[in-house]
């Protein structure tokens, strides 16, 4: 049992697909000027890390070695289509915001690298596991740069107004530039560098 | 006129590297030396100019609603005929520079397979058929979207080709430096949005 939980809980700070290993950042910086469009984001990238990894688990020992990459991409794919298809039937307005990055998730490095790295090798349930797990890491990162641009960006939280800004008769100047590109490399530079000093070990030379 | 303008402001201002972070994973594992970018850089150039027009004829004469039988519309099969299209192309010109071009196949052989998971390929056909190019629009878009990559990928090679003589903090070695450097240089990027 604790192997399991040892599985599910590892990639959420210890080996964070993100800070540690690099893989997702596109999407992890574009969606990130509302909190809103992140959970959206997050919970959709979990559920097909998740299902994509059970799926690749389930016929990895069918897939021939040479096309296991076509294979993986087009199981990938289909899950990422359906996502698309039922975020525009029921969340248009988000699945609006999201634009192109909903299909982005196919070429997102985190789907392909647990499929590669985990899911050929391993039985359906860890695969499962492994696939909330990355999910969630991703989606830890996510909402925290989401809250800190909102927030001080433009002065709510899911579009409630937090701190009242000057142009509404409040107290807080938003800082603009949160909302602006350069602000989400600043912040997931600061993030990597915050986890670093409490996991030395993380520190490259 | 239309179609300068166009190309100016993929490579500037809607650069997809830096204002819509898109192919970053390459983007920050590639950039360490000048040389590796730029090769990187041409490749992604040479596919995007390639591979946005053929998306373009297809979503516009195959996918599209009413195009390949009346009232049939395939649109759900974009992501995975643009995937694939990608893929084909890559796998083609891999194949046509190995027989023709031997130098420039040695030069950037490593690159091609890359270029098939980078966002910014898959990213410029889908923003492609969210703006409704025309296939002369798609063929500017293309060239303009990835020499604005290539750019963006050159101009931090060089800047951490400088970095690595200077004192970074412990924690910020590597990756996070890399980061506020991309950051500084979006915000230069942001100088060109009055054009």
């Amino acid at each position: 049992m604790s192997e399991y939980k040892e599985i599910l809980t590892k990639p959420i700070f210890r080996n964070n697909p993100i800070a540690l290993q690099v893989l997702g950042i596109c999407s992890a910086l574009a969606v990130t000027t509302k909190l809103e469009t992140a959970l959206t984001m997050a919970l959709a990238v979990t559920i097909v890390t998740a299902c994509s990894s059970t799926v690749i688990s389930c016929i990895r020992n069918f897939i021939p070695d040479s096309i296991r990459m076509i294979v993986q991409m087009v199981v990938i794919a289909s899950f990422v289509i359906v996502t698309d298809q039922v975020l525009k039937a029921y969340a248009f307005g988000i699945s609006r915001q999201l634009s192109v990055f909903v299909g982005l998730i196919i070429t997102n490095c985190i789907l392909m690298g647990r499929a590669e790295a985990f899911a050929m090798k391993n039985p359906p349930l860890p695969s499962f596991l492994d696939g909330i797990g990355n999910g969630l890491g991703y989606s830890v990162v996510l909402v925290v740069l989401a809250s800190i641009r909102e927030l001080f960006g433009s002065g709510k939280l899911l579009g409630i107004t937090i701190l009242k800004t000057v142009n509404d008769g409040g107290w807080y100047q938003p800082m603009g530039i949160m909302l602006l590109a350069p602000s989400a490399f600043f912040l997931i530079g600061f993030f990597i560098w915050i986890l670093r000093t409490f996991d030395p070990k993380q520190i490259e030379d | 006129m239309e179609y300068i303008q166009l190309i100016v402001r993929s490579i500037f201002i809607d650069n997809l590297a830096l204002s819509f972070f898109l192919g970053m994973c390459t983007f920050l594992a590639v950039s360490k030396r000048v040389s590796t970018a730029i090769g990187l850089g041409i490749a992604v150039i040479v596919v995007q100019t390639i591979t946005l027009p053929v998306n373009n004829l297809i979503l516009n004469h195959v996918l599209k609603e009413n195009a390949l039988f009346d009232g049939v519309s395939l649109t759900f099969l974009t992501l995975i005929s643009f995937i694939g299209v990608i893929a084909a192309m890559v796998q083609i010109l891999e194949m046509t520079l190995d027989r023709y071009f031997p130098p420039l196949y040695n030069a950037l052989g490593i690159f091609l397979p890359l270029i098939t998971v980078n966002c910014a390929i898959l990213g410029g056909s889908l923003f492609m058929e969210q703006r409704d190019y025309n296939f002369l629009q798609s063929v500017c878009y293309g060239f303009g979207s990835g020499t604005g990559w290539a750019l963006a990928i050159v101009l931090l090679a060089a800047v951490r080709e400088r970095c690595k003589y200077s004192n970074v903090p412990a924690g910020l070695r590597g990756l996070g430096i890399t980061f506020i450097t991309v950051g500084l240089i979006a915000m230069a990027f942001m100088i060109f949005s009055g054009i």
